[in-house]
């Protein structure tokens, strides 16, 4: 077993990307139940694939977080985690 | 019975394997570091999102991001334009085309620390041959001490070292259009700006998205050639983030502010690269996409 102690493995963070993996194993599986994925247009005016949305969505969490840490600082996380599924469903709706 | 042949995935199983080690890997780690406080030896403690906060609510870090934006900013201000500019210019035929070819790959070729090293001593007012002649110009020039003049000198570097991807780029296009578009143009008596602005700017489109991307990058991360040439001074005025980032990690070892500095950086890179692609690609591919809105009555 190689020696994984320089990558600072922490649970939380083990936890972090193994949520990120299994969104990827869900939107798999989500191609291969309904593989109607055709490019629609949204509010943007881009069209965009369930992986672009996706890809949109971690990309708003992950600024949701930013700005959650950076202008409300101690109040828990889980808001910006709420706050971040929520805008995922947004993208998901309407983008 | 439909079959479905799955050897192609063994061909992709190399990059895999090379994106695993060369990307994900070394950014889980830094993940990893950027809610941890080290002290060495392998021991960590949590730190949980501290080095985001001091990170975000650092002066230091807004202003190396400020810079580099600036910079970014004035960099594709001037390459793209002279960039296309140059490649209009070019012969498309004869013993020119190679020499012409040649000297613009000639920058390219050249490393990052040696571009520094050159314009640093040809900066300087003593020896250098650009800062010399300003000096005997009556003009006052110096680098090492005025933020404007490092800044001229980095920008000036950078064009130098770059502009020659944006020429061969913009020249890879200009020359794949066929002469039919030209020879149509020159029917109808189409000007020389109206061929530009109808002809080769279109078909420019996509090379002049990858240029503009791999240059707002390139120059996003610049590190090596203002770490030669200024060390990030005069000050801190060309102190830009990857600069600033190695000071931290390297010169400080706070490894866990840096990794949090580093997936900001990292995620504004991502979402300014989305951006730039995003913009210049919304009218190619997808003709088929489906606007729900549109059917609206």
């Amino acid at each position: 077993m190689p020696d994984l102690a320089w990558m600072a493995w922490t649970p939380e963070t083990a936890v972090f990307f193994a949520a990120i993996a299994l969104l990827l194993v869900l939107m798999i599986l989500w191609g291969r139940l309904d593989p109607r994925n055709a490019p629609r247009k949204g509010i943007l005016g881009i069209a965009t694939q369930r992986g672009d949305r996706l890809f949109l969505s971690l990309l708003s969490a992950a600024f949701i977080h930013l700005a959650w840490i950076g202008l409300a600082g101690g109040w828990p996380l889980w808001g910006a985690l709420l706050l971040s599924v929520v805008c995922a469903a947004g993208v998901f709706r309407f983008v | 019975m439909k079959t479905v042949n799955q050897k192609a995935w063994f061909l992709v199983l190399p990059v895999l394997l090379l994106v695993g080690f060369s990307a994900l890997i070394p950014l889980m780690t830094v993940v990893n570091y950027s809610v941890q406080d080290t002290f060495g030896n392998n021991r960590f403690f949590w730190a949980g999102t501290t080095w985001y906060e001091q990170v975000l609510h650092s002066a230091r870090f807004w202003d190396a991001l400020g810079r580099n934006l600036l910079f970014s900013a004035i960099i594709l201000a001037i390459e793209i334009p002279l960039g296309v500019f140059i490649a209009l210019n070019m012969p498309r035929r004869g013993p020119g085309v190679a020499v012409c070819l040649v000297l613009m790959a000639l920058p390219l070729l050249i490393p990052w620390n040696v571009v520094g090293t050159i314009w640093q001593v040809f900066g300087r007012v003593d020896i250098g041959l650009l800062g010399h002649t300003l000096a005997a110009l009556g003009i006052d020039y110096n680098y090492v001490q005025d933020p404007v003049d490092a800044w001229f000198t980095l920008v000036l570097m950078d064009v130098w070292h770059w502009t020659s991807l944006v020429v061969l780029l913009a020249y890879a296009g200009l020359v794949s259009i066929p002469d039919a578009y030209y020879q149509a143009a020159s029917i109808d008596g189409a000007s020389r700006l109206a061929v530009f602005r109808y002809i080769q700017l279109p078909k420019l489109a996509r090379v002049l998205t990858i240029a503009v991307l791999l240059r707002f990058m390139d120059s996003f991360m610049i590190y090596t050639e203002p770490f030669v040439v200024t060390g990030g001074g005069p000050g801190n005025a060309t102190t830009f983030l990857s600069i600033d980032l190695v000071q931290m990690a390297v010169g400080q070892f706070d490894l866990g502010p840096a990794a949090a500095m580093s997936i900001i950086y990292f995620l504004v890179i991502l979402l300014l690269s989305w951006v730039f692609y995003t913009v210049m690609t919304r009218n190619d591919g997808h003709p088929q996409a489906h606007n729900p809105q549109s059917d609206r009555p």
